[in-house]
């Protein structure tokens, strides 16, 4: 029973990481309608941008942080302004199909910068374990759960009260509508991705303060779509349950019958979910009007 | 009696095609300042298309849309808010996650200092404005449209006439100089359409407020618009006031004649 606990808690404190990363692909799918399957990407470069500042350039980890989620974000506006926007109104594929390349190109130029090799990030979390009874949690993981947590946290406030998150919400909601009432939505597409930048940045950069960055941490992302399609595309809230909830099944399976099932399971639960609940379990069904 | 008006809305010689389909030609429509002016048709006339246009949603083949002498026509949609233009939508538009307040206050966004960016940023003065705006909205609109008892409520279960004047609430919320109305009796019983003029005729009493509006319901309209223009086919085929239009033979013809 005890060790169940202990692997729970351990799942559950990965699943912070998919939180995170799952917020960054919502919050650009309700602004803007896009798919972005180079949300790991954006997770792994901007990880990169901290190693650079951080520890190439020699700023030390604040600067670094702060440069590095701020380049997160100019690259993610980059993205958006440069490469999806012109073609705003062409087919969904098309848009998704763009993320879907925009994604290779990254982990191509990571990899033509950084080289293959793991590049350790500076021990900023402590690493002593935190003990929960008889349970022992890794310390860097603990605390990774304790940021990703207070920064969910930020960005729901921020989402549900600021004004800029309720014009994200009305935009999501209907365009037309949103720019009668003086919402610029093309500012708010920006603001959108820029936000998706910054959480996954963050994602990336607790993900690797355990293991190190190499071109591939963004393929941690392909869970995330498991988290998001459970969760419902559009529930921000709904994000949140469903990645602690996919950390905790995953790590469960994982440690009881082996790594084989650890990679299927989640996605045989949102395949069941999927068919009894389309719209995923917080998902709003959209209802057109006729 | 005709005086002559200064015009808060110029419409000249509009014209829209969708493919092949003529939508609006050659349209010329005065809206002078202070006073309500109604667009009638029949369905498919142009009505919304017109009202789209002014709104910037759909661009025009050719002609100018002054508003107090700037061009609306080289301007982004979402820039009229900001210059006091504000519209409702035949469909209601609102937003159903939100609360009756936070849909109001959303009509009051453009004209806040602060834009999205510097908003995104949750700061003291932004906070400010936002109850001021609250406060403002609670004083004047919520009584003036007796929507007090709603403003915490969600916007989904609302019955329908309810959330015709909350939308109206929203237009106004941003105190406009133009309030365009797009359909505002469209889907009421008799009840809830003398219940929204009424509440229209406190608003243009209380205001100096500019209204253009369309509708096909002749009896609400009659009652409430200093003038009317009747659109046909995507031309303007008279405009006068409502007893004129009312005795005009085309307009008999094309519009009334059929009801």
């Amino acid at each position: 029973m005890n060790l169940f606990l202990e692997f729970s808690l351990v799942g559950i404190a990965s699943g912070g990481i998919y939180v995170l990363s799952a917020l960054s692909f919502v919050i650009v799918y309700k602004a803007t309608n896009i798919f972005n399957f180079a949300t790991g990407e954006m997770m792994m470069f901007g990880t990169y941008f901290f190693y650079v500042f951080d520890t190439q350039l020699g700023f030390g980890w604040i600067v670094g942080l702060a440069a590095g989620l701020t380049s997160a974000a100019i690259l993610a506006m980059i993205i958006e302004r440069v490469l999806l926007r012109p073609l705003l109104g062409r087919p969904h594929l098309v848009l998704i199909m763009v993320t879907f390349g925009v994604g290779s190109i990254l982990r191509g130029l990571a990899g033509m910068i950084w080289g293959p090799t793991v590049r350790q990030l500076p021990e900023i979390l402590p690493r002593t374990p935190i003990f929960i009874g008889d349970i022992l949690l890794p310390g860097k993981l603990a605390w990774g759960f304790v940021i990703a947590g207070v920064i969910a946290a930020l960005f729901m406030a921020y989402y549900k009260y600021s004004r800029a998150g309720i014009a994200i919400r009305a935009t999501a909601t209907d365009q037309i509508t949103a720019e009668s009432l003086g919402i610029n939505i093309r500012g708010v597409f920006l603001l959108a991705w820029a936000l998706a930048g910054v959480l996954a940045a963050a994602s990336g950069i607790i993900t690797a303060s355990v293991n190190g960055v190499t071109p591939q941490l963004g393929l941690v992302a392909l869970n995330v779509l498991a988290v998001v399609m459970l969760a419902g595309m559009n529930s921000v809230g709904g994000v949140i349950l469903a990645g602690l909830f996919i950390g905790w099944i995953e790590t469960v399976v994982g440690a009881y019958f082996g790594a084989a099932w650890q990679s299927f399971v989640p996605y045989l639960i949102v395949l069941l979910v999927m068919i009894v609940k389309p719209s995923g379990l917080f998902g709003e069904e959209k209802v057109e009007r006729i | 009696m005709i005086q002559q008006l200064e015009n808060l809305l110029q419409v000249s010689d509009i014209n829209v095609s969708f493919g092949g389909l003529k939508a609006l030609s050659n349209v010329n429509l005065s809206v002078p300042s202070n006073r309500v002016t109604a667009v009638i048709g029949p369905n498919g006339a142009g009505k919304t298309t017109l009202f789209n246009v002014i709104s910037g949603f759909y661009s025009a083949d050719s002609g100018s849309i002054q508003y107090e002498k700037m061009d609306l026509l080289t301007m982004p949609a979402h820039s009229r808010s900001k210059i006091g233009i504000s519209r409702t939508f035949q469909n209601i538009a609102l937003f159903p996650g939100m609360s009756v307040l936070e849909n109001i206050k959303l009509g009051a966004h453009a004209q806040l200092k602060t834009n999205v960016f510097s908003a995104a940023i949750y700061l003291g003065s932004a906070a400010r404005e936002e109850r001021a705006i609250s406060e403002r909205i609670y004083d004047r609109l919520l009584n003036l449209l007796e929507l007090e008892d709603y403003a915490d409520r969600s916007i989904s279960g609302l019955p329908y006439g309810i959330q015709k004047r909350i939308e109206l609430a929203r237009a106004l919320a941003g105190e406009p100089k133009l309030l365009m109305l797009d359909e505002p009796f469209a889907g009421m019983n008799t009840a809830e359409k003398a219940n929204m003029a009424n509440h229209m005729r406190q608003i243009i009493e209380r205001t100096n407020i500019t209204v253009l509006l369309i509708d096909h319901d002749m009896e609400s309209i009659m009652s409430i618009a200093d003038s009317i223009s009747v659109l046909n086919f995507g031309s303007l085929i008279a405009s006068g006031t409502p007893s004129e239009i009312q005795k005009n033979p085309a307009v008999i013809d094309a519009y009334l004649g059929e009801e």
